[in-house]
């Protein structure tokens, strides 16, 4: 980055956590979680430990961090090295991705930018300046992938308050920041389950490694199978609704099923799971114990987006509620291909060329990589 | 801790604590190796070992009322020599699988007590065992047994048929549903390792002549067991596969790096012949790879020193492009290796 660019997004990141103390607060548990940051152009600081609101103010304010995190574990000793932190439990997490839905809108609003030049294009061959196949995907997400998104999470939620007898008030809902969502499971059974087990739930949520005998199929006598029923809790029910549709459909289908034997069968359910009843959790992060994730409260340097718990995910709107930088006029040097729209305002497409931009545009352009300042 | 009568202990001899057992029975080591009247028990407990040793279950009716009042010295017994002549011949493979084999056999008593039809004591008895030894509450639902899912993931995740996984199981209100054989199935393992921690913890008694001839035994036994394996230097697919991405310049995945670098760590590759693997990577640094092979090796950080992730995890993570070859392996440093 350069050095104008990164002095211009480290003031506005200065007077964001300045302006929006009461937004950034320390977790529950704070006193044994680790906490970690990031500086624009640096590698990750971490083992951190902050006990209070102060203390993380203190921290915000000196340092200026581009991304702030803190763990979903908890620790004895959460600032030694990890060996010796002694971990006692961990917030269960799932995040959602507008990446993971593979919308077919994403190509429309995803642009390129080659890693050897510095060129950004849209066409999805090499760079057409250098021919370097090292290319960066710059994804601006729209509507429709937070529509997606949010079908997502009201999956989810099902899946844990009804199968997992996870109670609603113990689940927290935030936007990442830049094209996700993250959700939190607090004080439940769960969190003190290790990798392997929380690898499990994940097969579980995404509905993945699924047997047919499980939904029914007799392997050894397929005409005496029973099939899932639409009244069933659990993935049973959601299995007969997405294969039969309706009740009269339903016998029709079990023959169909029936006389396309076993393996098919297996082969459908894989299919639903993948493409429309399984939930696109990122597994790697459901998986870890140990991470650390972005604070709520704080700026995501992919965008300059805040991540913000929503009190309704139906009603939220990304894009103009996480978007808390101000508006003060901004001139830059715009390249970026791609239409976008933030608090109900259009920008875009620029080609290299000087605008004046209002600053939380300017910080999300700056952020993705796809403009300079002026 | 349990407190269990005489017909627990006969189902269920490794809750008792074997010297103490002997001492309050009015027992002492030194008669079994002389008292000629007690060498069936000895010989019983060898026997046991070697069932064991060949997969089998040492079978015994407990439920023979008329033969009771002598059925409890020799099994018990026998169960309790059997470790001294495991402590003495000092071959963990025995040990192991004499585990294996006593939890089998306890199983189909805890099946039997957990069904509870002729006995509610033995129901509870039973149900007390789960709580006491694995930190289980179970609770009887109908025909069936619920688990609360934390639990049965702490378990089941030693399974690798995929009849185990959660989603093939029937799921309701945060409970799993089993039915009684496989409340107990679950806990095999468990059940197999808090025998065998038992006898490992247990202290060598002094040997006896009598027991020498069993022990030497014993020890030929053992290390007829032990096997030693040969390892092909082919790659599995998915390394291969990992390999090629890179080579081709395109972007493999944080997963498919971790999987392609704690393989060649595994394989006893160094970190210097590793990174160049990582050059046509579309966001290579020599430094951050260098970086994050020494992580995976424990050079720095935590000294983890992290393993290659299983063939499950693979799978899941969309990197798995299995050959018959793979041959039912569950991870890929398996991959290759036979037995002699």
């Amino acid at each position: 980055m350069f050095e104008k660019d990164l002095k211009f997004l480290e003031d506005a990141f200065k007077q964001y956590y300045f302006d929006h103390f009461n937004l950034i607060n320390v977790p529950d548990r704070a006193s044994e979680r680790e906490f970690g940051y990031m500086k624009f152009n640096t590698g990750m600081i971490r083992h951190i430990s902050l006990k209070t609101d102060k203390d993380l103010h203190l921290m915000l304010m000196s340092n200026i961090p581009s991304d702030v995190f803190c763990s979903n574990a908890y620790y004895t000793f959460p600032s030694m090295p990890m060996s010796e932190k002694d971990w006692k439990g961990a917030d269960i997490i799932f995040d959602i991705d507008a990446k993971d839905l593979k919308l077919p809108c994403r190509k429309d609003h995803t642009c390129n930018k080659c890693t050897s030049c510095g060129e950004i294009f849209v066409s999805q061959d090499g760079c057409p300046k250098c021919k370097s196949n090292k290319i960066e995907h710059i994804s601006l997400p729209c509507d429709n992938c937070m529509a997606g998104l949010k079908k997502e999470l009201s999956k989810l939620d099902k899946v844990l308050t009804d199968d997992l007898n996870i109670p609603a008030n113990d689940i927290v809902t935030s936007f990442s920041g830049n094209e996700g969502f993250h959700l939190y499971v607090k004080h439940s059974q769960y969190n003190d389950l290790g990798s392997k087990e929380r690898s499990e739930l994940i097969d579980y949520i995404k509905f993945q490694k699924v047997i047919p005998e499980t939904f029914g199929f007799k392997k050894n006598n397929p005409s005496k199978s029973s099939f899932p029923e639409f009244g069933e809790s659990g993935w049973k029910g959601r299995v007969a609704k997405e294969l039969f549709g309706s009740k009269s459909k339903k016998s029709k289908l079990v023959s169909k099923i029936i006389s396309d034997g076993y393996v098919a069968y297996r082969e459908k359910l894989d299919e639903i799971g993948k493409n429309s009843i399984g939930i696109k959790i990122d597994p790697n992060v459901t998986v870890d114990i140990h991470r650390i994730f972005r604070l709520e409260g704080s700026l995501n340097s992919k965008s300059g987006l805040c991540k913000l718990a929503c009190k309704d995910v139906g009603k939220f709107r990304p894009y103009t509620e996480a978007c808390l930088i101000d508006d003060k006029p901004t001139e830059i040097i715009a390249n970026c291909p791609i239409k976008f729209q933030l608090k109900n305002k259009k920008f875009g497409p620029y080609n290299g060329e000087k605008t004046s931009v209002p600053k939380y545009a300017a910080v999300y352009m700056m952020c993705k990589g796809i403009a300079n300042s002026a | 801790m349990i407190s269990f009568g005489h017909d627990e202990i006969v189902k269920y001899p490794f809750l008792a604590e074997a010297g103490q057992y002997l001492k309050d029975q009015g027992f002492t080591l030194e008669q079994f190796a002389t008292d000629p009247d007690l060498q069936i028990i000895v010989d019983r407990a060898y026997e046991r070992i070697e069932s064991a040793s060949q997969g089998n279950i040492y079978n015994y009716k407990v439920d023979d009322s008329s033969n009771k009042d002598s059925s409890l010295p020799l099994e018990v017994f026998s169960f309790l020599i059997a470790i001294i002549l495991l402590k003495l011949a000092g071959m963990n493979t025995l040990v192991s699988r004499f585990s294996l084999a006593e939890a089998r056999r306890a199983e189909r008593f805890l099946e039997k007590d957990l069904v509870g039809k002729s006995n509610k004591t033995n129901e509870e008895f039973a149900t007390k065992i789960f709580l006491d030894l694995f930190s289980i509450k179970i609770k009887k639902n109908g025909d069936y047994f619920t688990i609360p899912i934390a639990d049965y993931l702490k378990h089941a995740v030693h399974f690798h048929e995929l009849e185990w996984k959660l989603i093939n199981r029937h799921v309701e209100n945060g409970m799993v549903f089993l039915t009684p054989h496989e409340s107990v199935r679950l806990t095999r393992k468990q059940l197999g390792n808090y025998i065998g921690t038992r006898i490992r913890s247990a202290q060598t008694p002094e040997s006896f002549q009598v027991f020498e001839e069993k022990v030497a035994k014993l020890v030929k036994m053992g290390k007829k067991l032990t096997v030693t394996t040969t390892i092909s230097t082919e790659f599995p697919p998915c390394i291969k596969r990992a390999i090629e991405v890179l080579n081709n310049g395109e972007n493999l995945s944080h997963s498919g790096r971790f999987m392609l670098g704690t393989f060649l760590l595994g394989r006893g590759q160094t970190i210097e012949q590793i990174a160049p693997l990582f050059k046509n990577a579309p966001d290579y640094k020599e430094r951050t790879t260098l970086y994050q092979l020494k992580q995976l090796s424990g050079e720095t950080g935590s000294n983890t020193k992290y393993a290659c992730p299983s063939c499950d995890k693979i799978k899941s993570n969309d990197l798995c492009f299995a050959i018959p070859e793979c041959d039912n392996i569950i991870n890929p440093m398996q991959f290759g290796k036979k037995r002699l």
